[in-house]
């Protein structure tokens, strides 16, 4: 019978537990956000993230040797960012019978977004790096990583910003446009798109099936918007340049 | 699956390579993206090919955020002392964006409504 902290430090030096230990935490969480009818706050990004931070700070493992497991399920980002085009590509119809709509909202929606993200950020103070962290925040996590990286802010912030972005706007977007009296599901969808990425898009589905292939659409063509504006915005912003 | 998988992240290669090669501000993936796209308007039975494990990926889309937003455990002490200039920025340009962006959909399809209706 082998001692149990020697087969656990075996363990920790392989990426199966924490693996795994994702996967679990993901279930958790959505088991969860389905008993408690998919209310926005009970998101299961949320919870698996808290479940998560929690177990490292139980068993004092270091977030890179977290990440040496879960960087399987983070290298999907990728090859999902690149299968945003199948939504893009079914919806195509739709997209070219409400072009105009589509182009105006996307760079009216992207453009608010990153601006008024930086302008409140450069009037709380913001260092430079937080400032070119918080540029991407409405765009889909990977987009987002790539981003902030290249104008030099921090990629892992970035992915948590963004996936609060994401989670306000899961929260937001229902009561808002009902105040808002906006009724049209293909705004709502592409508004939330544009504004939530993943998340948003994943909350529209949820409400209605049009609204969601309209956040899909939002989330896919705000991906590639953002990418060319976000440098740009920050520039702006950027009391040395 | 396997052709699916290897056709996706061939567009993800090819968008890393040519971003990098031509110094483009768009990450590799979002030009595989457009990529995808391309090839899928061009052929419809690559599109069919490629559309179950594409859609497969993304039906768990959320999952694959969860190791990042593990990463906030680095990140406490800037989220602390920002906390509150980060989070005014977050929520309240999330809010406009969204209002913005659906009252501007909303806005530019009764325009040409009624263009299409005067006509």
């Amino acid at each position: 019978m082998h001692d149990f902290a020697d087969i656990w430090s075996y363990l920790t030096e392989t990426p199966l537990i924490w693996l795994t230990a994702t996967l679990i935490a993901y279930l958790i969480g959505d088991r969860i956000a389905e008993a408690a009818d998919r209310a926005p706050l009970a998101n299961p990004v949320l919870i698996a993230v808290v479940l998560l931070a929690g177990l490292l700070w139980l068993t004092d493992t270091s977030y890179t040797q977290y990440f040496e497991g879960a960087q399987f399920v983070h290298f999907l980002l990728g090859p999902a960012t690149v299968a945003l085009a199948i939504p893009l590509w079914q919806q195509r119809h739709a997209v070219r019978q409400t072009l105009l709509p589509i182009m105006a909202a996307l760079v009216a929606g992207s453009a608010t977004a990153v601006l008024s993200a930086l302008a409140i950020g450069h009037a709380m103070g913001l260092t430079p790096e937080l400032m070119a962290t918080l540029a991407p925040k409405s765009t889909t996590a990977p987009v987002a990583l790539g981003i902030s990286e290249r104008l030099g802010g921090s990629p892992t912030l970035a992915a948590v910003l963004v996936i609060l972005t994401g989670i306000i706007g899961a929260i937001v977007v229902t009561p808002l446009m009902n105040a808002l009296r906006i009724r049209d599901w293909r705004a709502r969808g592409f508004a939330v798109g544009v504004a939530a990425h993943g998340i948003g898009t994943a909350r529209a589905f949820q409400v209605n099936k049009q609204a969601g292939a309209f956040a899909g659409i939002g989330m896919a063509l705000n991906a590639m918007l953002t990418a060319l504006l976000a440098p740009w915005a920050l520039a702006v912003f950027d009391p040395t340049g | 699956m396997i052709h699916a998988l290897t056709l996706i992240l061939a567009c993800q290669l090819a968008g890393e390579l040519v971003t990098r090669l031509f110094g483009l501000p768009v990450p590799g993936p979002v030009f595989g993206m457009a990529l995808l796209f391309a090839l899928m308007l061009g052929s419809g039975r690559l599109a069919a090919r490629v559309t179950p494990t594409g859609e497969g990926i993304l039906r768990h889309l959320s999952l694959l955020f969860v190791p990042a937003g593990v990463g906030v455990v680095g990140h406490l002490a800037a989220l602390g002392a920002h906390g509150i200039g980060l989070a005014l920025a977050l929520v309240l340009s999330t809010v406009l964006a969204l209002a913005i962006g659906a009252a501007v959909f909303v806005g530019v399809s009764k325009l040409i409504g009624k263009d299409a209706s005067d006509a």
